[in-house]
């Protein structure tokens, strides 16, 4: 699928004069580029296995993490807090999930890591801007590190008939959310017309998003014999998946435009940072990891 | 390369903003703001090899000389010019000393602003600036700024915390014959804060 992206994106590039379209090019060249990166250090996590994919979405949660408390205006009174976040609360999470502690996994973060936030942040004794300072650090650790941590978790995902196959569920998974991000771009580039949120993001329209939503639940459901689902149940899922995804890139455009910033970091060159990769991901991976367990894990 | 510059890099994912000038092995002092003792640990990490093997920072002798792992780190790990900060004589008076790396050929990171500033604004700069700049009036100052290193290590902190920071090197400038030393370090001060807004 890259290949032919790649090779289309060539292609367009030399037959395409026009400054605006070159632009447009350059964009989804660099894009695929950038995906070429990823799904090569995803095949390597594959093939290390289990653990492998747990350290390498660990990974993932520590650059997320890195750039999101970077953009939010932690003070000096937080840095303790933020310690723990760091070094201790997001490698727990994953560990949790490596030893199939399930039953704490689902309820480490918003139970006890909720509540340690404000006490640690209270024994640290600085009362300023207090409650809006402790929810931020309280997001950044949902957003970066719960979320995020589904994705590894649908590994571990057995339905009957389905066992150990949970590597063919994150892949869909992952292949779902991301190619609704593309196609939503696509489509939105080729017939946008009606914006949908213009003071959120600017780049969202109507025609993208139901032509990329649409294109991205009908490869889905292309794509059930990956899964324990039949077709029209793969596409139901590919459907939420994508309606979270949407959602998570929204609300996290609106993040960035009360930060007063354009891309959230500069790690992967044209992508502007792990965030703006994970951000339809960390949306769509609890409810898809629910959804599957709910109706499919008995 | 060094594993400890990368490993610091990695760390801070620290970007380097070459505005006014380019990453060339020429001798140079870069002069930037001080915000924590992580700063020259940054700067000097986001150094290209070929500049950083030829580059002493200047630390405080007053905080790295306590303890024997911060000793070993400044001395034998980074290789910082010790400064003495407090009791300024003669003897040890660090522009005799900072001169002297200059002679070696060694380029120089400097903070004129002489002590680490709380706020993002530039206090004033000690002097000593500009009687390095007069005795080699044939190296460029570089103004350095240096972003969010404040957050990695704040004052009174002693683990880092991973926060994205850059460095940005602005243009160079030279003292003019006949600037007097006010006019001098108010100039160099504002190319720095210009720096800021690159």
């Amino acid at each position: 699928m890259l290949g032919t992206a790649s090779l289309i994106g060539w292609i367009l590039s030399k037959l395409l004069k026009d400054p605006k379209q070159q632009e447009v090019v350059a964009n989804l060249n660099s894009r695929t580029n950038a995906w070429w990166v990823m799904v090569v250090t995803f095949f390597i996590a594959i093939g290390l296995g289990r653990k492998g994919s747990i350290i390498l979405f660990c990974l993932v949660s520590f650059l997320a993490l890195r750039e999101f408390i970077t953009l939010t205006p932690t003070t000096r009174g937080d840095h303790r807090v933020l310690f723990w976040v760091f070094f201790v609360l997001n490698p727990i999470q994953y560990l949790l999930l490596a030893i199939n502690w399930v039953s704490l996994f689902l309820i480490f973060i918003p139970v006890y890591a909720y509540l340690w936030i404000p006490i640690r942040n209270a024994i640290a004794g600085d009362t300023n801007d207090f409650l809006a300072r402790t929810a931020k650090i309280q997001w950044a650790l949902m957003v970066c590190v719960y979320f995020v941590s589904y994705a590894p978790a649908l590994l571990d995902l057995h339905a009957p008939g389905y066992e150990h196959q949970g590597a063919k569920l994150l892949c869909f998974f992952v292949f779902v959310v991301q190619i609704s991000d593309v196609l939503q771009y696509v489509f939105g580039k080729l017939f946008g017309k009606h914006k949908i949120a213009p003071l959120v993001s600017p780049n969202k329209t109507v025609e993208g998003f139901l032509g990329g939503i649409g294109s991205a639940v009908a490869l889905g459901a292309s794509l059930y014999w990956m899964t324990p689902f039949n077709p029209w149940q793969a596409a139901l899922m590919a459907l939420a998946i994508t309606l979270m995804g949407f959602a998570g890139g929204l609300v996290m455009s609106a993040i960035k435009r009360d930060r007063g910033v354009k891309d959230y970091g500069v790690l992967i060159p044209g992508h502007g940072g792990m965030m703006d990769r994970i951000d339809s991901l960390c949306f769509a991976a609890p409810i898809f990891y629910h959804l599957t367990r709910f109706f499919f894990v008995h | 390369m060094n594993p400890i510059a990368s490993t610091l890099q990695l760390f801070t994912g620290v970007q380097a903003r070459w505005m006014g000038c380019a990453p060339e092995p020429t001798q140079r002092i870069y002069f930037a703001n001080h915000t924590s003792h992580f700063d020259f640990l940054v700067l000097w990490s986001v150094l290209p090899d070929k500049l950083r093997c030829n580059t002493t920072a200047v630390a405080a002798k007053d905080y790295w000389m306590k303890g024997p792992f911060r000793k070993w780190l400044a001395l034998k790990v980074f290789k910082v010019a010790l400064i003495e900060r407090e009791n300024v004589t003669r003897k040890n008076n660090p522009v005799v000393q900072l001169k002297a790396v200059l002679d070696r050929g060694s380029s120089l990171i400097i903070f004129p602003e002489g002590t680490r500033s709380f706020d993002r604004q530039l206090h004033e700069f000690k002097s000593g600036i500009y009687h390095l700049a007069r005795s080699r009036s044939d190296v460029d100052l570089v103004p350095t700024f240096l972003d969010n290193c404040n957050r990695v290590l704040p004052k009174g902190e002693f683990i880092p915390l991973p926060m994205l920071c850059s460095v940005t090197f602005g243009t160079p400038i030279r003292l003019q014959p006949k600037e007097t030393k006010e006019e001098f370090l108010n100039r160099a001060r504002l190319a720095l804060e210009e720096c800021a807004k690159l």
